[in-house]
């Protein structure tokens, strides 16, 4: 009898073409996906090695990184736009690598389109230049961001050296409340074991508050996995998952639909399979969280102060604090509720999806944006966006003043077009905090859609549950 | 790929946990900068220069003898974040070719890898008594040896530090994977003859219309 082993144990093995002396493999990749801002340079590598790709169907290309959301007339983007555009289209069409273009409806962020055209399946190995590419473990894929050196390298022999992992399993139970969301669990748990808690670890998601959430707030936890660290986040493939996609445009149907998910209900960690570490975290009577720092693990309920440095467990903790206080402009014992805001953003592939924006304007409707207060809702991608207008969903937003926009990454990141001034502070759906991210001296707190909803309507942090009363 | 056998150069302290890759190459927005020599000016924009486009000269690296620094020493879980490889790039492009740290993210070390820069992992007392060592400037120079893999003090004092004994090959010799994997085309193939067999659904990839 095999041992028992781990889902990601389950995946390496099946991907391992060789193994070296030193304990790193050679795997096999399945499919990967690029976008605009850093994929085209290994188009451009190879091209240099007068190399093909060798298995250009396995790739998936979509823009999504620096085109604007406000309108889509290639006349009005800017220069470096249209240039990285143009370098990746033309190279793409000279590999014959599949192009999701700019106005295809199918058209969203990267880690969105994935799943939703069923180009993401559980078993598969998967990368793409972009840390957030964990995102697609939640089909219990592995799934990873590599850098364009090394996509360079899948592009020409499909293959990939990597070192293998870690297992650490984190299991979340307990009873949540009202207006708690997997962005809540996540930033719980990026809390407790800290930004780089995961650092060589593969992170399994798993407990009854995991198994019991939909497809949409697994994709937000195993998104964020990478800040906790973790190269990959995966959470084992069972009914949610196939339910999720049976049907979608590029996933197997009919007997070879039968066959994928009779191997995919195979990949569950064994019950005996042993982690190299393994935590719990009881949900049970956990408030919304908030982000008071310019790092993820920064992190406390909207209930609570802005902590105190010398609280802090050690010293290189401490000075961390002070920096990301400084930086925020927050005091010690602040109250975080409360604290005024400038903008709200919902959207990134943390938190772009329908349910996410069905959670969001339930908060909204009939409410109206702060004064002062710039708000903006980027659906994941064209068909989010599409189904949401069906539900009415874009008309709660712009009637309460928030601006509906064409999908893309947007303010998730300083791009020239959408980001935060410099000194304001906004309550931002995204994934990173990080000094400057959403724009030079931008102040970021990271919390869940229905939280940023109930931050743009009343002008600063608050605690949703409030509103929902 | 460039080589990695020795260096001998100035270390310059950035004791900071979680300098993430928006802090060292900000703004991906920019992107359009495709030559990765071009990128210097970018790397640590936010920390190296004002909105003017001047030098912060509370920065480190804006500081003598740091601004020739070819080794940076920073805390824990270095280059975290975003996979972007310009990270790496830029560094490369301003001559830091060596980072020392107790850990790194797993995308940026294997960034540094394929690109002739040594990511050295220390532990965290090691790290920061060398950043405090090196911190004042009579001790800036370090001798880094991947030969031997340790990192020596200007008072001799010798740290040894592990790396994969393939990475450390690979950046010894200056070559890349590719070739490697490229001599061994004829199992991959092989490999995906069997794998496609056993999954079927995923023989035929068909991309998007
Ligand atoms: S939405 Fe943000 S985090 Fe996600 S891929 Fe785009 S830039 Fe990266």
């Amino acid at each position: 009898m095999t041992p028992p082993r781990t889902l990601y144990q389950k995946l390496w093995d099946d991907h391992c073409i060789e193994t070296y002396p030193d304990g790193q493999g050679l795997i096999w990749v399945d499919r990967q996906l690029l976008y605009e801002a850093t994929s085209f340079q290994a188009l451009q590598g190879l091209e240099k090695r007068g190399l093909p790709a060798l298995r250009p169907t396995a790739s998936l290309a979509v823009p999504d990184h620096v085109i604007p959301t406000h309108h889509r007339n290639p006349s009005a983007f800017s220069e470096s736009t249209r240039r990285l555009l143009d370098a990746m289209f033309e190279r793409c069409g000279r590999q014959g690598i599949p192009v999701i273009p700019l106005h295809d409806e199918r058209q969203g962020i990267v880690h969105v389109i994935g799943p939703e055209q069923g180009f993401t399946l559980p078993g598969l190995v998967m990368v793409c230049c972009d840390s957030h590419t964990c995102t697609n473990g939640a089909f219990g894929a592995l799934a990873f961001g590599i850098g364009s050196s090394e996509f360079e390298h899948v592009l020409a022999t499909q293959t990939l050296v990597q070192p293998k992992l870690r297992s650490m399993r984190v299991r979340v139970t307990g009873e949540m409340g009202p207006a708690i969301f997997a962005k809540d669990i996540i930033l719980a748990i990026i809390g407790r074991i800290g930004h780089d808690g995961g650092v060589g670890h593969a992170i399994e998601f798993a407990g009854s508050v995991v198994t019991s959430l939909s497809m949409e707030g697994r994709m937000t936890m195993c998104n964020m996995a990478i800040e906790a660290g973790a190269r990959s986040g995966l959470i084992a493939p069972d009914e949610t998952s196939f339910a999720y996609l049976k049907g979608r445009a590029m996933a197997p149907s009919g007997a070879a639909w039968d066959m994928a998910v009779a191997y995919w209900q195979t990949l569950p960690s064994d019950p005996d399979a042993v982690f190299d570490k393994d935590v719990e975290i009881d949900m049970t009577g956990i408030s919304p969280r908030v982000t008071w720092g310019t790092s993820p693990e920064q992190v406390t309920g909207i209930g609570n102060t802005v902590p105190d440095p010398g609280d802090a467990p050690d010293q290189a903790r401490q000075a961390a604090w002070l920096a990301a206080q400084a930086y925020m402009d927050l005091k010690p014992g602040t109250a975080l509720s409360g604290v005024r805001i400038d903008k709200a953003f919902i959207g990134s592939c943390t938190n772009a999806r329908l349910d996410d924006l069905r959670a969001a304007s339930a908060v909204v409707k009939g409410r109206r944006v702060a004064d002062g207060v710039h708000a903006i809702v980027v659906p994941g991608s064209g068909l989010i966006r599409t189904a949401a207008e069906a539900e009415g969903i874009d008309r709660i937003f712009i009637e309460a003043g928030f601006e509906w926009r064409l999908p893309g990454c947007s303010m998730c990141f300083a791009n020239d077009l959408d980001s935060v001034s410099p000194g304001e502070r906004c309550a931002s759906t995204s994934n990173r905090n990080f000094e400057h991210r959403q724009g030079v001296n931008a102040r970021t707190h990271l919390m869940s859609p229905a939280m940023v909803a109930a931050a743009a309507v009343t002008g600063r942090l608050t605690d949703v549950r409030e509103l929902l009363a | 790929m460039r080589a990695f056998t020795r260096l001998s150069g100035i270390a310059a302290p950035l004791p900071r946990r979680n300098v993430n890759t928006d802090d060292i190459y900000p703004n991906l927005g920019g992107a359009a900068i495709t030559d990765p020599e071009a990128m210097g000016p970018c790397a640590f924009g936010n920390w190296r220069w004002n909105a003017d486009g001047s030098p912060r000269p509370d920065f480190i690296l804006n500081q003598p003898p740091y601004d020739r620094a070819q080794i940076l020493i920073a805390g824990a879980n270095f280059g975290c974040g975003s996979a972007r490889e310009q990270a790496a790039w830029c560094m490369n492009a301003i001559g830091l070719r060596c980072i020392i740290a107790p850990s790194f993210s797993d995308i940026f070390y294997g960034n540094c890898l394929k690109n002739g820069m040594l990511p050295v992992r220390l532990s965290e007392d090691a790290t920061d008594a060398l950043s405090a060592f090196v911190s004042d400037p009579a001790n800036a120079t370090l001798d880094v040896d991947l030969d031997a893999r340790t990192v020596t003090r200007s008072d001799g004092c010798v740290a040894i530090f592990d790396i994969s004994p393939r990475d450390r090959q690979r950046l010894l010799a200056g070559v890349d994977d590719i070739g490697a994997t490229f001599a061994i085309m004829d199992r991959i193939h092989a490999f995906a003859a069997d794998y496609h067999h056993r999954r079927p659904w995923l023989a035929d990839e068909r991309g998007a219309d």
